[in-house]
């Protein structure tokens, strides 16, 4: 960022800091000081927010940075007084730069004309989830041409040709032909696009984006935040990006503020706050982000001998669609996965990687049988002999679910919440059998303590516990049965930064004391590197790369994979990858 | 350039709230299984509340009808056709002018229009008819079995009249009527949810685990019987039930024809609960788990189910009532001397009484409105309570 020192900016110095009246003040467009935000709740008050005060300036981006829970969206959202009924802004003041004087708009009346020309006039918002934030039933361009025709009065004919134009801006193809498109005929990426269009369709000096790549894949990511890089700085509009990853932090902002349960805890431009952390949260948080940015297993591995194969899937292949109906059928199959082979070592930590829809979590279930496979076969050499899973009968495969087991996504759906959390844990040993219940109670008291959890909260329901908490009960559910080898299917994408890494951290720990083997299916990269020795690349079913983690991290020869491992942004602002990133068109 | 600031001290370990009302035990909350947790949620809704007490008001009044009926509901008194009803009134007035506690009613004088034959009743306040609690009247069985003369509340002497409602055109008293219909009333609901509740449990949830040509097969039938038109099949069901039957075995006929028809709407909500529970996370977990498919539904899915289920079944109650209401109405239903709401509404049913003894439609027509309305709020209620788990 340019070094201006002539601008000296009294950031967080309010005494002598005017309505943005001097000339060094002419580029804040937003000015937050001390905002609260009060939520009355039906036993308590929650102060979102508290004292927050931040300035948005023209040409630049602020991220606004916290785990969930630490209010960073209700902030943004309370800029354009979008408040929900049980809130209300407590105190603090939100100017706005107006040529007839700031306009405060915490004082705005919920229905008033200036508050409607303010919102998407000159404050733009895009949200986290395209979905749901465009209307299925309207074309894409109807709906940019409404906000063009509310905020610019402009006719039928200026609105479609500006919609068009909007459009080519954010890099639609064919925007002539896509203004007449439905949403759902829009990819995620490509939603999100013309969810930019239209935020931007009346030119706003301000653009709030909520977490706008949190839903999108890494690729795509990359993309969406390239584009509203570029076209922040060719508006030299102010930017407020809201974000829970540190690494898009590192990529996109010049300021950056973190918030922790409702406090700006720490303010600085991106470099400081990356280079030099005071407070211990963030810390905390570069940490835990940083970490995942190398491999642990490489450091602790030492070079053993190839191990046995425990597990190997052959020319593995499940098609969707082509069914053999009674009504002739339908010729349009979709291959979820695509003759794909692999072996897994004993002892060893295997990798998954790709975007959605790759087919990485059909893959994981095919391995388990709970998807069918169409075709090829998995064999598993955990017993005396091996096993031809893809032949197992019904009682068969559930000796086979003892010594392979999965480890959901979701830790929320993936717990019976009417069960206490030792029903839950020792299911598997009540079903197994041969236990009675004082032996399952000791086994599940062990089974918690295993995964750090206190054995006395067994009694408790899962509502009980934080993400985190029930992820390890998920994982201690797992382990219940002394199994070989755990399939963990995304089991980290749910949890926060810092959790997940504590996470991560126990499931190495568990395997060095168990000695377990681990299929981990990931979309997130660096999840995988931290954690995987080799790692499988996936790609529209098929898997384009397999190898050691450091090398294709590092050195990946397939150009997909080159371009997935190039999207991924990098915590580091003096270091920014993502500008430099390699494209795939394929 | 920005300058670089910060808070001191330590990160803090939980949002920022200021109570409003005491906390919770929150140690007590986590090990609070789903029931507490629906009652908790449930008791915030204070029209369900409310709503259920009523209901449990009118299960009592109808379990212990014949104690708390002033009298028997067929005993009919010619000299008494269509009074209106007397006042209930705490003091008398003495001879010598002052008043003292005396639970009263007064009696009518009854004048007969020469011209009209008209008869009209006029209050007399001289004639006193002492009432009390817990007073000899006439000889009943409660429940059919055990021998009792004890009335809540009675005149004391039993040669005297009480009607706190009225009287129908047979001068019977509107008040027992009243309180013995809403035994059939309530118990006909009850014992046809019964039955849905069986064939639409067992049926839904075949269809909603299995899926596939179970389901088609089932979802057909639940179409094909909703889509009947129902007044018109129970109208020739009803037709069909013999004269010579007693009236006891139409009461349970009935029951069957309505509920036969009430399953369907039962038997869908389980099945569309299957299916949602079906690819749950922790429903693939309990297979992975090795249980075995009975396992699955009744350790995993259906202890899910249940509150649902209870409030599709509160849900359920008053359209059964309103069902028998119906066809008692039309004359089809339950007859004399079985005493339901739509048996009393079947004997108001023409203008004469509409116009001169409106007492006898009001009142019937409240309590099925009122235990309507009751059920409904009590069952939207539960519903939203039904899923403690949801955010």
């Amino acid at each position: 960022m340019p070094l201006t020192p002539m601008k000296v900016d009294l950031m967080l110095n309010p005494a002598s800091d005017g309505l943005g009246n001097g000339a060094a003040h002419d580029d804040i467009v937003l000015d937050v000081q001390d905002l609260s935000l009060d939520f009355r709740l039906r036993t308590e008050v929650l102060h979102a927010a508290r004292n927050v005060s931040f300035k948005l300036r023209r040409g630049k981006t602020l991220c606004l940075v916290g785990e969930s829970g630490s209010g960073k969206s209700v902030t943004a959202r309370a800029l354009m007084h979008i408040i929900d009924g049980n809130g209300s802004i407590a105190s603090g003041r939100i100017l706005l730069d107006d040529p007839k004087g700031a306009i405060d708009i915490a004082t705005l009346d919920e229905r008033s004309r200036d508050l409607l020309a303010i919102r998407g006039g000159r404050i733009g918002l895009i949200f986290q989830e395209p979905m749901s934030s465009l209307s299925p039933v309207h074309t894409i361009g109807s709906q940019i041409v409404e906000a063009l025709r509310l905020h610019r009065k402009m006719s039928k004919a200026e609105a479609r040709a500006e919609t068009i134009e909007l459009l080519r801006q954010v890099e639609i193809p064919n925007p002539d032909k896509m203004i007449d498109r439905y949403t759902f005929e829009f990819s995620g990426g490509m939603r999100q696009r013309a969810m930019i269009a239209m935020a931007l369709a009346a030119n706003p000096e301000i653009l709030i984006a909520d977490e706008p790549t949190t839903a999108l894949d890494v690729t795509t990511q990359a993309e969406i935040l390239d584009l509203i890089k570029r076209l922040q700085v060719s508006r030299g509009m102010a930017m407020l990006l809201i974000t829970h990853d540190m690494g898009v932090v590192a990529e996109v902002a010049d300021d950056v503020a973190v918030m922790h349960y409702g406090r700006i805890v720490e303010f600085g431009s991106v470099d400081d706050i990356f280079h030099d952390p005071k407070h211990a949260y963030t810390r905390r948080l570069l940490n835990s982000t940083v970490k995942l940015e190398q491999n642990r297993r490489s450091s602790s591995r030492q070079e053993r001998p190839a191990a046995e194969v425990l597990l190997s899937a052959r020319n593995l292949s499940k098609v969707y669609g082509a069914s053999t109906a009674w009504f002739g059928g339908n010729n349009f199959a979709i291959k979820a996965v695509d003759d794909v082979s692999f072996d897994l070592h004993a002892g060893e930590n295997l990798g998954i990687v790709g975007e959605s829809g790759s087919g990485k979590t059909t893959l994981g279930r095919m391995l388990l049988r709970i998807v069918e496979p169409s075709s090829g076969t998995v064999t598993f050499n955990g017993q005396e002999r091996p096993v031809e899973v893809t032949g197992l009968s019904k009682s068969q495969l559930r000796a086979f679910h003892r010594q392979v087991r999965l480890v959901f996504q979701d830790p929320f759906a993936s717990l019976n919440p009417r069960m206490t959390v030792r029903d839950i844990v020792g299911d598997p040993l009540v079903v197994s059998g041969g236990m009675n219940g004082k032996a399952i109670d000791q086994r599940v008291c062990e089974l918690l303590e295993l995964v750090g959890l206190d054995p006395a909260t067994r009694e408790r329901y899962p509502h009980a516990f934080s993400g985190g908490q029930r992820q390890r009960i998920g994982i201690a559910r797992a382990l219940a049965l002394d199994p070989k080898i755990i399939i963990a299917d995304e089991a980290t994408a749910a949890l926060d930064v810092s959790i997940r890494s504590q996470v991560l951290d126990l499931l190495l720990d568990i395997q060095k004391r168990l000695g377990l083997s681990f299929i981990f299916i990931s979309h997130d990269i660096s999840v995988v590197r931290y954690f995987c020795d080799r790692v499988g690349v996936m790609h529209r079913g098929k898997l384009v790369e397999i190898g050691p983690t450091e090398e294709i991290c590092t050195a990946p020869k397939e150009a997909y994979t080159q371009s997935l491992i190039s999207a991924v942004p990098n915590p580091d602002p003096r270091n920014k990858r993502m500008l430099h990133r390699t494209r795939f068109t394929g | 350039m920005t300058v670089h600031t910060f808070i001191d001290g330590d990160p803090e370990t939980g949002p920022a709230v200021t109570p409003i009302k005491a906390r919770r035990d929150n140690s007590q909350l986590a090990v609070a299984g789903q029931w507490s947790l629906i009652w908790h949620k449930f008791a915030r809704n204070k029209l369900a509340l409310a709503s259920g007490i009523v209901i449990i008001v009118m299960a009592l009044i109808g379990l212990f009808a014949e104690f708390l009926a002033p009298a028997l509901p067929e005993t009919s008194k010619p000299q008494f056709t269509n009074a209106p009803p007397q006042q209930l009134r705490l003091f008398t007035s003495n001879a010598d002018g002052s008043s003292s506690f005396q639970p009263h009613v007064t009696g009518y004088t009854m004048e007969v229009d020469p011209a009209s034959l008209r008869r009209s009743y006029v209050p007399d306040e001289s004639v006193v008819v002492p009432v009390g609690l817990f007073v000899k009247g006439p000889a009943y069985k409660l429940w059919g079995l055990i021998p009792a003369d004890r009335h809540l509340i009675g005149p004391l002497k039993s040669t005297d009249t009480m009607y706190l409602l009225g009287t129908d055109r047979l001068g019977r008293d509107l008040l027992s009527r009243l309180i013995h219909g809403t035994r059939i009333s309530m118990s006909i609901g009850l014992i046809g949810v019964c039955i849905s509740l069986c064939l639409g449990v067992t049926l839904g949830s075949l269809a909603g685990f299995y899926g596939g040509a179970v389901d088609a097969l089932i979802a057909r039938v639940i179409e094909v019987i909703s889509s009947m038109p129902t007044i018109p099949l129970w109208l020739g069901l009803a037709a069909a039930i013999p004269l010579t039957w007693s009236p006891l075995t139409v009461y349970f006929v009935i029951t069957l024809i309505v509920s036969l028809f009430g399953w369907t709407g039962l038997a869908r909500e389980v099945r569309g609960r299957f299916f949602a529970l079906r690819g749950e996370d922790f429903v693939t977990a309990a297979k992975l788990d090795g249980s075995n498919e009975r396992r699955v539904i009744f350790r995993h899915i259906l202890p899910s189910l249940t509150s649902h289920i209870l409030a599709v079944v509160t849900l359920a109650l008053p359209t059964m009532i309103v069902a028998e209401t119906a066809l008692s109405f039309l004359g089809i239903g339950l007859k004399a001397p079985i005493v339901s709401w739509g048996v009393l509404l079947q004997e108001a049913q023409n203008v004469r009484t509409i116009a001169n003894a409106p007492w006898q439609l009001i009142w019937p027509a409240g309590a099925v409105v009122i235990t309507v309305l009751a059920y409904n709020f009590l069952g939207d209620g539960m519903r939203d309570a039904a899923d403690p788990y949801e955010s």
